[in-house]
This record gives structure tokens, sequence and C-alpha cells, in this order.
């Protein structure tokens, strides 16, 4: 009993944290594959837009999928929500601080990802290429308006043969990069300072009531483990009952219609009290054929007169 | 007994995540067999399409059927599936349950191989490179190429050494768009699945939530039976050779002393165990015939209970008791529901 509290009190204490690794790995793994993406701007007047805004935005979408679905915890706060009342009354805090809590943690990969993708610069580079002012830029003033276009376009792809020997190229590159790795850093500091304020802030507002709130959405979660664990436990003593009752339907039957004269239990006691009266080739492969043919239902009374 | 239930537990709530270990070291290697394989673009006109799509769409049906293999749930679902009826109904809820949950794990490594050929490029690139928009990228307006000879000069844009296409199309701008759209299209695949993998997971409690509780715990009450039960009849076995051997030693004893016309050896009382667990072999002549008559003729897989007035206790001789007749169903009250 002693070391089931133990594991019971190590699952307690390491939720959060086994939740918090989870997000930091998400984090880690959206950097990782940033990365290991081959960024491929297409070089072309409307796909470049749709390309560089495509991969800005649509893979933080699939990262906050998979922080909802890799969280355990929003799966408990949907059965807490969608369950009928019951005689358990519902708490709205307990279910919004869960789902706050949730949502805060599903939000870590996405960010990340936005922030890194402005501070490279690649995506807006290829986005915005073609939006920038020609005249702004000494090598595409002169060129009239449907080439200025395609040449602008042409800008995030360094090797493109028309564009290799442009020096305006470089220009516009690093204007657009400045402006991205500029708004990079904002959105990176607006969000810390947020997320300092909120630390800060929030024990003078309504203390009690989140302490309430985390205690029972805790409490929630630790019963939804401790009641899986019971299952577990019930299903496996009554699989144990249901095949000694099997093995010892059999034996009655044996003995019922067998031909032994009568034991008289000397002997090797231990050793006959494990073959269950099985002891003989064919019984055991009847025993075996009843298994699978014939299941005995799942009902562990015992009804039998001996 | 304490170990032993604290340890099935252990084993019992990780079985999921022993799965969920597997799903991920196959997407691991899903992953690394993409990059680890050579991909070789034919760069001929009917060959690209075939090829590229060949190797897009045939390692995800076989991973997806190597994540089945690997799951040893699957014969534990067959089972039940085709198990006759007899005195236990069978639930179609658990059935599919048990049958959803290994579909769902064997479908990650297929979905990361699709995913990572999508936004790598180099399949589509090669499979439909003969469809380029030649006249929005290129020049289309080239008289001297009829239809094939221009399929065939698109078909080599993904080999780059033997393109010859330069005034038609050029080749980076060409391979810059069908990456685009190969790229576009993988990530709206990762949003599609992922999309889909919430929608499954969080909809369930909304819906379902009773009947998936029910499913869940007899698919993993069946899963735990099966175990115990070979457990069972593994200890079943272990007494039942132990007691056989012990009966085949004493008979092979009583045999040779039969033979040999000794009388039965008194074993000293002061020699103890040590002599009782001999048997009665005590050379090695003895022990050659006893190991030959083991291997030539088994006695048939009849244990001689104590009570027995048996003489002669070995090969060949009681036959098995007649068999009992098909159970009568009135004695087997222990099946009956109260």
């Amino acid at each position: 009993m002693d070391r089931f509290r133990m594991i019971f009190q190590y699952f307690q204490s390491n939720s959060e944290s086994v939740m918090n690794g989870i997000c930091g790995l998400l984090a880690l793994a959206s950097v990782k594959m940033y990365t290991s993406f081959d960024f491929s701007c297409p070089c072309l007047p409307r796909y470049n837009m749709a390309y560089g805004l495509g991969i800005m935005f649509i893979p933080p979408i699939a990262l906050f999928f998979c922080g909802l679905i890799l969280n355990r915890q929003s799966l408990v706060m949907l059965e807490e929500w969608r369950r009928p009342q019951g005689r358990r009354k519902k708490d709205a805090a307990v279910i919004r601080y869960m789902c706050s809590s949730i949502m805060q943690r599903a939000m870590v990969a996405p960010i990340v990802w936005i922030v890194v993708t402005l501070l490279d610069g690649k995506c807006l580079i290829c986005a915005f290429s073609g939006s920038v002012d020609p005249e702004k830029f000494v090598g595409f003033a002169n060129a009239s308006l449907g080439q200025v276009q395609q040449l602008l376009a042409r800008v995030p792809c360094k090797d493109d043969e028309l564009m290799r020997n442009n020096t305006s190229r470089k220009a516009v590159s690093r204007y657009l990069r400045c402006w991205s790795q500029a708004l990079g850093w904002s959105i990176l500091l607006i969000l810390i300072v947020a997320a300092f304020l909120a630390r800060w802030l929030r024990p003078c507002f309504n203390q009690v009531a989140l302490l309430q709130a985390r205690h029972w959405s805790n409490y929630i979660d630790i019963e939804q483990k401790i009641f899986e664990e019971t299952c577990c436990e019930h299903s496996r003593l009554f699989a144990h009952k249901c095949i000694l009752h099997f093995f010892e339907s059999m034996q009655e039957e044996i003995k019922l219609h067998s031909f032994n004269l009568p034991r008289e239990g000397e002997g090797a006691e231990g050793e006959e009290d494990l073959l269950r009266g099985i002891t003989d080739q064919d019984q055991m492969n009847k025993l075996l054929k009843m298994w699978y043919y014939e299941k005995p239902p799942l009902d562990v009374n015992q009804v039998t007169q001996r | 007994m304490d170990k032993f239930r604290m340890i099935f537990q252990f084993l019992q709530s990780n079985q999921e995540s022993f799965m969920n270990g597997i799903c991920g070291i196959m997407a691991l290697a899903s992953a690394q067999m993409y990059s680890a394989f050579d991909f070789n673009c034919p760069c001929l006109p009917r060959y690209n399409l075939a090829y590229g799509l060949g190797i897009l769409l045939v390692p995800p049906i076989i991973l997806f059927l190597l994540g089945f293999v690997l799951n040893n749930n699957i014969s534990m679902l067959a089972e039940e599936w085709r198990r006759p009826r007899g005195q236990r109904g069978k639930d179609p809820a658990v059935l599919r349950y048990m049958f959803c949950s290994m579909a769902q794990r064997a479908m990650i490594a297929p979905v990361v191989w699709v995913s990572v050929t999508l936004l790598d490029g180099k399949c589509i690139t090669c499979a439909f490179c003969t469809s380029v928009p030649v006249e929005t990228l290129g020049n289309a307006s080239n008289p001297s190429l009829s239809q094939g000879e221009m399929k065939r000069v698109l078909a080599r844009i993904p080999c780059k050494e033997i393109y010859d296409g330069q005034e038609l199309i050029a080749n980076e701008v060409a391979i810059r768009y069908l990456r685009c759209i190969s790229q576009a299209l993988g990530w709206c695949f990762v949003l599609l699945m992922t999309t889909l993998a919430f929608l499954v997971r969080s909809l369930r409690p909304c819906f379902t939530q009773a009947a998936f509780l029910k499913s869940r715990y007899w698919s993993h009450y069946i899963d735990i039976e099966r175990k115990l039960f070979d457990e069972t009849c593994a200890e079943h076995a272990k007494s039942f050779a132990k007691v056989y051997i012990q009966q085949f030693f004493e008979g092979m004893s009583t045999d040779i002393a039969a033979a040999h016309c000794h009388p039965p050896r008194k074993t000293p009382v002061d020699v103890g165990e040590a002599a009782e667990k001999l048997l009665g072999i005590t050379d090695q002549g003895t022990m050659n015939t006893a190991l030959k008559s083991w291997h030539r003729s088994k006695p048939p897989l009849h244990l001689h209970l104590p009570a027995l007035p048996s003489a002669n206790g070995w090969a060949g001789e009681g036959q098995p008791p007649t068999h009992p007749p098909a159970p009568r169903k009135e004695t087997a009250t222990y099946y009956s529901r109260v």
C-alpha cells in the first residue's frame, strides 16, 4: 500500500511538470522543424505572398493543434465540461482555469515558430518583396510597371539569372529583413512583458478563487487517473476469478464423468491443487477447446452446488 | 503477490505508453528512411509520374501494414473477432474500439512519410514536371517543338545536368514553381491531419463518453484475461511435467529392479534426500536406458494419481479414460446467471 501511495504522489506532483516538459519539447521541435525546412520562395508575382504568409501562419496552427492533442489535460477538461451534472455540481471557474492553462501551454510552440520566422526574415522577404516602393531603389526605379513587378518578385532568389548581379536586390533584401527582425523582436518583447505582468499582478486579483480553481482542477485530474488504475486492478481480479471458475467447472465435469477411483488426496497435495484435476492430454485439449468455443459468461457469482 | 500486482499494473498502464513509444520510433524511422533514400528521377515522359507517385504512395502503405504487424494486440483482436459466440456474447463496440486504436497508431508513420515527401518536393517535381504551365512561366511560342518533343524536354527538368530546354523554360523557375506547389500541399496535408486528429480526440467526450469507457474497460479486460490464462496454463504445464517425469523415473526404477531380479534397494536411512532424488537410477547403463526409452517411446500423457494401485508404472500402460460425453448443460450450473 505504501508503494502505491508513493506512486500516486509522484503522479500528482509531476502532472504539471510532465505537461511543461511536453510544451518545451514541442517548442524545440518547432525550431528544429523550421531549420530543417528548406524554404524555397517561388519568385513569381502572386505566388510569393501566398507562400510567404502560408509558411508563416499554417505551421503554427498545426503546432497549436498538436499542443492540444498531446496535452492529456485537454481531454480531462472536455470530459468535465460535457458530463451530465448528476449529483456533482459543475464549477465554471475550474473549467475556465483548466482551459486557460491548456491554451497557454499550447500557444508556446506556435509563438516560437512565428518569432523564429520573423527573426530569420526569409518569409517576409518572400511575401513582401513585390510590395516595396521601387522608387526608393536605384536598380528598380527605371523599369516599366509590368517589368518592375517581375523583377521585385525575383528579389528573394539570389541565384536567379536576372538578379545575380543586381545591387539593388541586396538593398531590398536588407530593407525587408530589417523590418522583419524589428517586428520579431517587438512581438517577443510584448509577449514577455505581458507574461511578466500577468504573473506579478495575478495575486492582486482574486487569489482565493485561483487557489480553489487550481486545487479542484488537480483533483479532477488525479481522480481520473485513479479511476483508470482501479479499473485495471478490477479487471485483473475479475479475469483471475473467471479463469479459476472455468478450471473448477472443468474439474467438476471430469469428476462427474470420469471412471477414476476417488482420490484420497495424499502425496503431492500442492502439485495437484495446481493441476486442478486436469491430468490428461485429452482433458487439457478439451479445456482449451472449451475456452475457445465457449468462453464462460462474464459473471463471477458463485451459484454452483458442489 | 503484491509485487506481481504492482508490476502488472505498471505494465497495463504502460501498455499504451509502450505502444505510443513504438509508434514514435516508427515515425522517426520513416523520416530517417526518407532522408537515407537516394531519390533518382528517371527523367523520361511517362516514367516520371509513375516513379514520383510510387515513391509518394507505396512506402506509406507498407509502413501502415508494418504498424499493424508490430502491434501485438492484432492477434488479440483477430481472436476475439473470430471466436464462436459460446456462452459469452460479443460486443461489436469493443472490437471497433480495439481496431480504431490500432489503426490510429498505425497511421502515424505513413502520415510522416507523406508529409516529409511533400515538404521536400522532389517527388512532386519529378511526377509533375511535364505539366508545368509553360505559357505563363516560359516561352511557349517556340514552333519547332512538337507536343511529344516538348514533353520529353520538360521531363528532364529534375535532371539539371541533361536539361536542354533553357529557351523553353528556365530550369530554376520550373523547379521553384513545382517545389512551391509541393510544399504548399505538404503543409496543407499536415494541417488537415492535425485538425482531424484534434477533432477525433475532442469530439469523443462530447458524444459517446459512456460507451467509450465501457469499450475501453472490456478491451483491457480481454487482454488481461488472455495473459492470465496463458500464465495459468504455463503453471499447469510445469506441474504436469514435474509429476509426470517423477512418475517416469519411478517407473523406470521399478522396471529395472524387476528385470534384474534385485529387490528394491533400501536406501540407508542416513543418506536421506539425495538418494531419494536419484529415483533408483545409480549407474551409467541404467541412465542410458532411461534416456533411450524417454526418446523412443514416451508414455502417454496420462498421470497416474497416487491412490491407483499400479504395479508397472510406465510406457504403454493404461489407456486414458474414455472421454466424457459432451458436457450436459444442466450440470454446468456455474454458468447460469441468477
